[in-house]
């Protein structure tokens, strides 16, 4: 039986330069790979993975640079480009200071009062 | 309608997700579905009455359950006589059987 | 007290141990379920990979005064064994997989029996034969 999930994220920037991505994202696409119906939430200070113009690159210990940085705005889009739904809380980034002009294209803005309505569509909500 | 648990393992005094996290589950019950927040961990330290015991009377008002793990509570100091209205210990099997029913279950 | 037949739950655990008590809530989870009568799947991803690496040790503590045997300080790998030890007495299954490339990046590889190495299709499956599963995110 096919079940549909809703990934929602709000825990950001945990480990994303030693994992070179965000784990949730990351396991979501792999879960999508393996055949899975699931769409995306970014809420709380996951907002931010929906800013333009994110740049984690640079790091470097000693000789050793990190050539292969996180890039969660082509990972959204990967994600949004493979059938998922990508939405982000819009009073979270508005709180936030992030101006509808300032997210990247693919992604879907949705206030808070809509988010009953959304959860009714799926029939596991995993909060990350 | 759908039935909801929302198990809240943070201190609600640590950030405002936390307080959110009420907000979605009286926004659920406000959509007509049942709902309980489960308190574990540090989220039962909201739940010793205080100043904020008002945050839990609005969730019973909403329409929300307001369980909290017997084990956390205990671990706290936190006496049954010393709960904020509207908030019952429970044990933790209370989730297990919850999910069994087919609860969307969230973990915060 | 009445039991689940032939149910089935999915956790799935993200911390690794001794950072944070959301590792002994959701073991409390498990064993709750596999005593209600449920099958358990448990998919370990991140840090969780760690709870039942087989090298593990007990240690002393000069803080309390205590040797190692006095201490009795319980590895999580003591504590998966006891659950997979208890899902065997009770006649239920508790599937265990840690997730491959989380292994390999902390070098965890050598886990204790009874679990095994697997990859997020696992979950899928898991997600697809489960009546209802928990994510307990990290943070």
């Amino acid at each position: 039986m096919s079940r549909k999930v809703l990934a929602i994220v709000e825990s950001a920037y945990r480990a994303t330069l030693e994992e070179q991505d965000d784990p949730v994202l990351w396991l979501t696409h792999a879960l999508k790979g393996a055949g899975a119906d699931i769409d995306v939430l970014l809420r709380g200070a996951a907002v931010s993975y929906g800013a333009r113009g994110q740049d984690a690159s640079g790091l470097a210990f000693g000789t050793r640079a990190q050539t292969q940085p996180p890039q969660l705005e082509r990972d959204l889009a990967s994600l949004a480009g493979k059938g998922a739904k990508v939405y982000l809380l819009k009073e979270d980034a508005a709180t936030r200071g992030l101006r509808p002009d300032e997210v990247a294209p693919g992604l879907e803005l949705i206030g808070r009062d809509a988010i009953p309505a959304l959860f009714r569509q799926f029939d596991h909500i995993w909060h990350w | 309608m759908s039935k909801y648990l929302l198990i809240e393992s943070r201190d609600p005094f640590e950030s405002q997700d936390s307080r959110a996290f009420y907000e979605l589950a009286a926004a659920l019950a406000g959509d007509a579905n049942q709902v309980t927040l489960f308190l574990v961990q540090n989220g039962v330290l909201g739940a010793r009455a205080g100043e904020h015991a008002r945050w839990y009377a609005e969730l019973g008002k909403a329409g929300v359950e307001v369980l909290a793990d017997d084990f956390s509570l205990r671990e706290r100091g936190i006496q049954a006589s010393r709960l904020a209205p509207g908030v019952k210990a429970s044990g933790l099997d209370v989730v297990i059987d919850h999910l069994g029913d087919g609860r969307k279950t969230l973990w915060h | 007290m009445s039991l689940a037949q032939n149910k089935t739950l999915t956790f799935v655990l993200n911390d690794p141990p001794y950072e944070n008590a959301r590792t002994t809530t959701a073991l409390r989870l498990v064993g709750a379920a596999l005593r209600k009568g449920y099958d358990v799947n448990v998919f370990a991803y991140e840090g969780a990979v760690a709870l039942p690496f087989a090298k593990q040790a007990p240690h002393a503590n000069a803080v309390h005064g205590n040797d190692a045997a006095a201490e009795d300080h319980p590895n999580t790998k003591d504590w998966v064994a006891a659950l997979l030890a208890e899902a065997g007495r009770l006649g239920r299954k508790l599937d265990w997989i840690n997730c491959g490339l989380c292994v390999d990046e902390r070098g965890v590889a050598e886990a204790i029996a009874g679990t095994r190495r697997g990859s997020p299709a696992d979950l899928w499956q898991f997600v697809g034969k489960s009546d209802n599963t928990l994510v307990i995110p990290t943070k």
